[in-house]
């Protein structure tokens, strides 16, 4: 379960962002931000290493992560791709990827 | 993508329509044709890639090009990659599937340019999304061989001689 989702464009900008809402929201977005920086630290990293499936996923980040849900927005985001209506760079508004990251987020009262 | 027909009879009526419809400007057909297949391409790489491992380097992602998209796309593999190992990589296909059915010879040589438009974008597009820039140009010498040269640069434009060269450059 998710607590904030997001999706960075190859130039570091969102294309989607979305989290649960509370008064922390901004905090959430910091952190994404800073993340970043973890997965550029990876990625350098792994450049000498056999290729390997999960390396796509480049492993958690924190223990509670899902390998699942990485696959099913990974999944989805391909069909985002897909849809000749969309032009890569903009924001992500499809109704289908709001679908799948709503059902992967924690739900609140 | 079960059989090649389909694709080749799309691929035809689509620069047909395009060059119909821009009568007065021919060199604009050309680049709306490798704009396609650039919108394309990006969309099916993901597509390809979504279960594959990391890409090493480069070269890595060319051979995916040469190998698993290519046969993806026109049902075969290239013949031939050759490299400067500094960022200029040429494609060989020796028996280009949509120039396949145009001539076996020299004749119609002149028209290659069109036909080779959207598969240039359609590499540019893949490579692009793989975070590669390049440049894709292709040339035409005896149909219905095709070579395709990619080169890495900082600027992307697309020139094209009616010697049929396309150039990719970095």
């Amino acid at each position: 379960m998710a607590v904030c989702i997001a999706v960075i464009a190859k130039e570091n900008y969102p294309l989607y962002i979305r989290s649960v809402a509370t008064q922390n929201e901004l905090k959430f977005h910091y952190t994404v931000h800073t993340s970043l920086d973890v997965v550029e630290e990876k990625i350098s990293s792994v450049g000498k290493a056999l290729g390997d499936q999960r390396e796509l996923y480049l492993g958690l980040l924190y223990p509670t992560e899902d390998y699942k849900m990485f696959r099913k927005l990974h999944n989805s985001f391909t069909d985002v791709m897909c849809n000749p209506f969309y032009n890569p760079g903009d924001p992500i508004q499809s109704k289908a990827f709001n679908g799948v990251v709503s059902g992967m987020m924690v739900q609140t009262g | 993508m079960a059989h090649e027909a389909p694709f080749q009879l799309l691929h035809s009526e689509l620069i047909h329509y395009i060059c119909k419809t821009a009568d007065g400007e021919n060199g604009r057909s050309v680049t709306k044709l490798e704009n396609m297949g650039f919108r394309v391409g990006q969309g099916l790489i993901e597509r390809l890639t979504k279960d594959t491992a990391r890409f090493k380097d480069e070269l890595d992602v060319m051979k995916f090009i040469c190998k698993d998209f290519w046969t993806c796309v026109f049902k075969k593999q290239i013949d031939n990659l050759r490299t400067n190992h500094q960022g200029i990589y040429v494609l060989q296909d020796n028996k280009f599937l949509l120039l396949s059915h145009m001539s076996a010879g020299k004749q119609y040589l002149e028209h290659a340019p069109k036909y080779l438009a959207f598969t240039c974008g359609l590499v540019r597009g893949a490579l692009s999304n793989m975070g590669v820039k390049s440049i894709v140009t292709a040339e035409v010498s005896v149909m219905p061989a095709c070579k395709t040269l990619n080169v890495e640069s900082e600027m992307i434009y697309l020139t094209f001689d009616l010697g049929l060269k396309f150039l990719l450059r970095l």
